[in-house]
């Protein structure tokens, strides 16, 4: 089955490849909305954006594998980074690790069975000063404590999908 | 000197201090206004007299870069801001994206003015999805005010600004690595010559430069550059102005701060930060970014020679000096980013070299053998000195591997890679070997406070 964009997402294609003097520069930003919509970059994706880039289906593989922010299998509804750099762990951040570990059932890398929540680790996300940091989806939780965690845990649990 | 100023962080606080109200209501975009009705080559005069040092790491002078920029009969110019602020310790430049995204706007069109570009690329990293949002909302607002587009001020100088947005990989922020990712390809760092200025992004000529060198543009102007520039205790080391300063690790106050330069690392640790963390003792810090060597409190400075940078501290402690480019190098280690990564006695630094060197494997971009292999077996045998199961002769080779990754590689990763390293084998040797003669069981075990 091919892979299309949403009719909005189309139009937000289009401006995308408006910023730049030609196709190829589109490739990543593109590569995100289809992963947006899509949840993972699978190979109908790769074909899609090749075809609109323009470029070969082995470039868009070989950018995907690249970058670690491109899901290269399904992942679960909600995906949680803990990020375990030098300040974040001078916090505490190995715990908190360990704790969404525990509260899960599941190790960082995995997703839980019911497909909801997908945990890993992040390497430095800028907000070191507020660590230990997890960002949750597009938001970042700062100067976590275990508390915290198992609050944020439970709205992801109970199931108040948006 | 501690001076605390408020340049860049002036919207910092004011209820929506992100919108085009709010700066405007603050002065902004009154210096574009100058620029605009400036000749090019004015504006980087300012900015040479103004002293301002790269505030993305390497510390290059921003004006001299900008004079590297030659026209081209064809082809465009273009800037690109590096906001991919993925140094271990760093976060500053995110507060400007998100509190003040305007005035890092004003300063694209400064400095692209001055290097005769008519579009900026800003490069975030993906993570940082509300710097984002603030930015493209600052640019609609620009567009609509007439400030950015066809005819900004009625200056008839075209200018527009593009959010561009990668996908998780710290090397990134490397500028050639960022130029072939902005391209759309994979972010690996390119041989240089040619240097950007020369063949840089679509293969045109470009100027990279960190958000806060960029952000501090609007300053110089409102300022003058010699008056910027005299703000810092460092002028006489052509090291000037203020700059932010961000801290974490084991103190009360960890933050972003705006200080002139002149700024100690006791001010930043024990005036800003407020100090230690209750019952700790300051066991190491290093200055700006996890790729700079560490500073114990216990070093003092060495400069016997008056004609040395650091005479003006000989005998007092590292800790006294001001955060300069020079005057950190010559203390061996680098100013960096200026933003601090303070260690407590609670913390293991066997631990905190581990999660270091982690960070550095991880992160290599594997096109170079000694980055990819060196980085890889450094981490290696630092587990294993965790573990308990290494060697003194181990602990020796990691000196050997560190320098033979140094100078070897395509970029500067190499460097950043071995440098902590080699820091750490020489300020906690003891306490390393120490860990490795009794089996891993000297250390405090932790890395927390
Ligand atoms: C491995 C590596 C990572 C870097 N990461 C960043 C970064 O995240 N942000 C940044 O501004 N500069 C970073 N730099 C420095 C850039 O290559 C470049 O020197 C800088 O953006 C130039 O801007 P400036 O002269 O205004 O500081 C990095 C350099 C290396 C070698
Ligand atoms: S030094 Fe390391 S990060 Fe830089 S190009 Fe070589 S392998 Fe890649
Ligand atoms: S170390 Fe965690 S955000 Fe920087």
């Amino acid at each position: 089955m091919s892979f299309a964009l949403t009719p909005e997402r189309q139009r937000e294609a289009e401006e995308i490849f408006s910023r730049y003097p030609n196709k190829l520069a589109a490739c990543i930003p593109l590569l995100h909305l289809c992963q947006e919509q899509h949840g993972w970059v699978s190979s109908e994706v790769i074909d899609f954006v090749a075809d609109r880039c323009e470029v070969t289906t082995a470039h868009v593989q070989g950018v995907v594998t690249f970058y670690s922010l491109f899901n290269q299998q399904p992942v679960g509804r909600h995906q949680i980074w803990v990020c375990r750099t030098l300040s974040c762990a001078l916090g505490g951040a190995g715990e908190i690790l360990r704790h969404c570990e525990k509260r899960l059932g599941i190790r960082a890398g995995e997703t839980t069975p019911d497909g909801r929540v997908t945990l890993r680790t992040a390497e430095c996300l800028a907000a070191c000063g507020q660590g230990p940091v997890m960002q949750v989806d597009k938001t970042y939780h700062e100067h976590l404590t275990i508390e915290q965690v198992d609050r944020i845990l439970d709205g992801l649990l109970a199931g108040d999908e948006k | 000197m501690l001076k605390q100023v408020r340049n860049l962080t002036r919207s910092y606080g004011v209820p929506e201090s992100w919108t085009l109200r709010v700066s405007r209501e603050q002065g902004g975009y009154e210096s574009a206004r100058k620029a605009y009705a400036w000749p090019a080559q004015q504006i980087i005069d300012e900015v040479k007299k103004a002293n301002l040092r790269g505030r993305g790491g390497a510390g290059f002078p921003a004006g001299v870069k900008w004079s590297f920029m030659r026209p081209h009969p064809t082809l465009p110019a273009y800037l690109v801001v590096n906001a991919d602020e993925g140094e271990p310790g760093t976060f500053k430049d995110r507060t400007i994206m998100e509190l003040d995204p305007h005035r890092l706007i004003e300063g694209c069109m400064i400095a692209a003015r001055a290097i005769g570009a008519h579009a900026a690329y800003i490069y975030v990293r993906h993570e940082l999805h509300l710097a984002k949002e603030r930015l493209w909302g600052a640019i609609r607002e620009a567009r609509d005010a007439g400030l950015l587009g066809e005819n900004p001020l009625g200056s008839g100088w075209a200018m527009d600004v593009q959010v561009h947005t990668g996908a998780g990989a710290y090397i990134c922020g490397e500028e050639t690595a960022l130029l072939n990712s902005l391209e759309g390809r994979r972010g690996e760092p390119r041989i240089r010559p040619p240097f950007p200025a020369q063949a840089g992004l679509f293969g045109c000529p470009t100027t990279v430069n960190n958000v806060e060198t960029i952000a501090s543009t609007p300053t110089i102007l409102e300022l003058g550059g010699e008056a910027f520039s005299r703000l810092s205790d460092l002028h006489h080391l052509g090291d000037g102005g203020c700059r932010l300063f961000g801290l974490s690790g084991h103190v009360q106050r960890p933050g972003v701060y705006e200080a002139c330069i002149g700024l100690t690392l006791r001010d930043l640790i024990y005036e800003l930060g407020g100090g230690m963390l209750p019952g700790t003792k300051l066991l190491g810090v290093i200055p700006g970014g996890s790729s700079c060597p560490v500073l114990r409190p216990e070093e003092t400075v060495d400069a016997p020679d008056q004609k040395s940078v650091l005479h003006p501290w000989h005998g007092m402690s590292v800790l006294d000096v001001p955060i300069g480019v020079d005057t950190m190098r010559e203390l061996g280690t680098m100013a960096g980013t200026t933003c601090a990564i303070v260690l407590s006695d609670r913390a293991c630094p066997a631990l905190a070299l581990q999660n270091i060197m982690r960070f550095y494997r991880h992160e290599s971009c594997g096109q170079c053998t000694p980055c990819r292999e060196g980085t890889g077996w450094m981490e290696r045998i630092v587990d294993k000195i965790v573990a308990g199961t290494a060697t003194i002769e181990e602990l020796d080779m990691l000196y050997g591997i560190a320098s033979n990754v140094m100078g070897n590689t395509i970029c500067a990763f190499g460097e950043g890679a071995s440098m902590p390293m080699l820091g750490f084998l020489r300020k906690f040797r003891k306490e390393l070997e120490q860990h490795v003669r009794t089996g891993g069981k000297s250390s405090t075990g932790r890395l927390n406070a």
